[in-house]
């Protein structure tokens, strides 16, 4: 175990923050929505295989919104696919992080010009924490998104009871 | 033969009193490779009819294709089937360069065929994968990814993408290949022989996996004609029709190399397990043609034809090429302009997907997932 | 393998003024024109025929030819009147290895095209398709409704060349 390996001084007792303690598990075992759309899709799919392993953050997909704490938007998200994409986010239960990876869920990606069916971002129905650029980003790059994520939620704090709102001053 | 539904209702449910329900595969569930909806209409746990609605990644790429240039449509042409996107070029350049009238050398027409080869391969590997793991089996899934990674590479240090390539251009290539890659493919091909084998020993002839996909989905013959259904699933009902050998393009008829038919081994011809092992040994007749190509490799310059403005006379075109899913086909209706008046594309899972009401009818709710997975769709080419 | 000059001989010969003609003079294929409301009767002898046996469509596209008369309006906005649109069938042979290409044209303002649903079973998502995108209505089609689309999608027919996007749908904005 990482940071507490021969910290204890006195009988198995660590003196840490709430805030500190919570956050770490928090972002340690982020489970992810599996939710591919397109390309951006087989990408996820190859950084959860053996070569760019994501299991080795704590990452594991699950099938049901009910369980996961982190969705991963990879691909583009039509006007058909948008409002069911807020009822699955609507699904989740509190504290939950969304990653927005790819061109197309960033801002509408190669089709932002003549797509009429396209949504241009899809911070346009839910709220996102980290973009992920690329098209399709590589799996190095998805998983700096995550190392960026989890430097977020190191960052959050509980006060006035709501934990995923506001940040630590610096 | 599609099975009588009443009598099948009662030899599965037995006593059980049952009664008819909708249920809904919606658009996010973790085996339909994508956002498809099914809508199934059961009679307990029996399917009297499944009613697919797509749609929900419909990108508008015929919109795009009438606003870009020739050359400007390829990386469009590369996101409709994500998973075989050196064949979605070949196919658009083969259908523009007989538009115009040109010849290519013979060089990019080897490297065209070793790209698209290779593609099969890695195409495969993900559709298997996919298919064990949504049989319940996970290892295959990593194996096969493994693999798939070695490909990627070799596709990596010819133009520079894992995934969408823009390499095969109207009239040629984007870029020569690199001086190590031929030596690189040579090792990727005796590398990759004994895997099928391994594939062979942990999946295909496995006794649970024969157990649920054997005498599932059985497609007749007659009725995939009928339907269009191409690709694998045409040929794993039993008729040899192979575009490559039918209606040959590029350089193909320069290639000894066989096409696997379905046969029946472990059930009837046309079931899941049929479909799915004509797909392992297409695996090993590509590596054939990589290996001969790889030899008759001749020299040249790739970008000698690239034309300097694509403008084709009035006029229009229907090409088509062996995609890993089926029959791609691409209809071009020019109008004299540096821009398409109108691109179709025929994609082969919209077709494919089209039948999944014949073969699932009268089965129940888990085998749909063995038979969804053995059309193998992408959902990219089913929406456009 | 017939040439597709006997070919509209022998459709010619059984069919009389349903076959409009042959054109063969544009690069790169050669196609006939037909009758919209009489193209299923004439694919029913294409696929029953000995000697013909077109037993596979490998393709059906719709095509808006936009050859009306395009005036703008008020906002600057393209608009077509009159003109016609057309529908495209490359069918095939599994036995015999040859095809064909045949066009049927209608016009824009109430367009009609008889279905060949009953010919070959690819027609029906085909159909469709055209239906959604292009606006061709396909009598005796058994189930004619929005397919890629969504089912309540108001603003017309999108690969017409005088479609405009709408401004929101459903609460979300649709242009950049």
């Amino acid at each position: 175990m990482g940071f507490l390996d021969k910290q204890f001084t006195n009988e198995n007792i660590v003196v840490a923050k709430v805030e500190d303690l919570f956050n770490w598990a928090r972002l340690s075992s982020l489970w992810q929505m599996s939710f591919g759309l397109a390309c951006c899709a087989i990408e996820m799919m190859a950084t959860s295989a053996s070569h760019y392993d994501f299991d080795r953050f704590g990452v594991i997909p699950r099938p049901s919104p009910r369980q996961s704490d982190v969705i991963i938007i990879s691909g583009t998200v039509t006007l058909k696919m948008a409002l069911r994409i807020k009822r699955l986010y609507e699904q989740m239960p509190d504290p939950k992080y969304v990653i927005s990876m790819g061109s197309c869920s960033n801002c509408g990606g190669p089709y932002w010009e003549h797509g009429y069916h396209v949504l241009k971002g899809v911070d346009r129905v839910i709220p996102v924490d980290v973009y992920v650029p690329g098209c399709p980003p590589r799996p190095e790059a998805l998983l700096e998104g995550l190392l960026k994520l989890q430097e977020k939620i190191r960052n959050e704090y509980m006060v006035n009871g709501n934990s995923s709102a506001g940040k630590k001053s610096a | 033969m599609p099975v009588e539904i009443e009598e099948n209702i009662k030899t599965k449910s037995g006593n059980l009193r049952t009664e008819e329900m909708i249920l809904n595969m919606g658009p996010q569930h973790p085996s339909t490779h994508g956002v498809l909806r099914l809508e199934l209409q059961l009679e307990g746990e029996v399917i009297t009819k499944v009613i697919p609605h797509i749609g929900y990644l419909h990108r508008c790429f015929e919109k795009h294709a009438e606003a870009m240039t020739y050359p400007q449509v390829i990386p469009y042409t590369d996101r409709i089937d994500y998973l075989a996107s050196m064949g979605n070029e070949f196919g658009y350049a083969v259908a523009v360069e007989k538009l115009l009238g040109i010849e290519i050398p013979e060089r990019v027409e080897y490297i065209r065929v070793i790209m698209a080869e290779l593609q099969r391969i890695a195409s495969h590997l993900v559709a298997l994968g996919t298919y064990g793991a949504d049989i319940g089996a996970f290892t295959p899934f990593l194996f096969c990814f493994r693999d798939r990674e070695k490909i990627l590479n070799l596709f990596e240090i010819t133009c520079g993408a894992r995934l969408l390539y823009n390499y095969i251009w109207v009239g040629g290539l984007s870029h020569d290949l690199h001086p190590d890659f031929v030596r690189l493919a040579k090792e990727f091909t005796s590398y990759f022989k004994p895997k099928i084998k391994e594939l062979n020993d942990l999946l295909s002839y496995n006794r649970i996996f024969t157990e649920r996909t054997a005498n599932v989905g059985i497609l007749p013959v007659e009725t995939a004609i009928n339907f269009g259904v191409t690709g694998p699933m045409l040929r794993g009902s039993g008729l040899k029709w192979d575009l490559r050998k039918n209606d040959p393009y590029s350089v193909y008829n320069k290639f000894d190399f066989d096409i696997p038919v379905g046969q029946g081994l472990m059930g009837t011809v046309g079931d899941s397990w049929d479909r799915y092992f004509v797909r392992v040994l297409e695996m090993s007749e590509s590596l054939k043609i990589i290996e001969q190509a790889l030899e008759q490799l001749p020299e040249g310059d790739v970008t000698s034809a690239i034309p300097k403005r694509v403008k084709p006379p009035v006029g229009q075109v229907y090409a088509r090429i062996e995609n890993p899913r089926g029959e791609l086909g691409y209809f071009i209706i020019s109008n004299g302009t540096p821009n398409p008046f109108r691109v179709k594309v025929r994609g082969p899972s919209f077709v494919n997907l089209g039948v999944m009401d014949e073969l699932c009818r009268g089965h129940m709710v888990a085998d749909i997932i063995t038979i969804l997975g053995s059309v193998d769709i992408v959902l990219g080419e089913v929406d456009r | 393998m017939k040439t597709i000059e006997e070919i509209f001989e022998i459709l010619k010969a059984k069919f009389g003024d349903s076959i409009l003609e042959l054109k063969t003079d544009q690069p790169v294929e050669p196609f006939i024109i037909a009758d919209p409301l009489e193209i299923d009767k004439i694919c029913f002898f294409l696929r029953d025929e000995e000697g013909l046996l077109f037993d596979s469509l490998m393709n059906l596209s719709g095509v808006d030819d936009a050859n009306g008369e395009s005036k703008n309006d008020e906002s600057g906005a393209l608009n077509i009147i009159g003109g016609t649109l057309s529908v495209y069938y490359h069918i095939e042979s599994t036995k015999i290895l040859h095809k064909l290409c045949l066009k049927v044209s209608t016009q824009r303002e109430n367009p009609e095209v008889a279905s060949v649903f009953n010919v070959w079973r690819h027609a029906d998502w085909q159909e469709r398709e055209a239906y959604d995108l292009i606006g061709i209505k396909f009598l005796n089609h058994p189930d004619l409704r929005r397919i890629l689309m969504p089912y309540d999608w108001e603003a017309g027919h999108p690969l017409r060349k005088d479609y405009k996007n709408p401004e929101f749908y459903q609460g979300m904005k649709v242009p950049y």
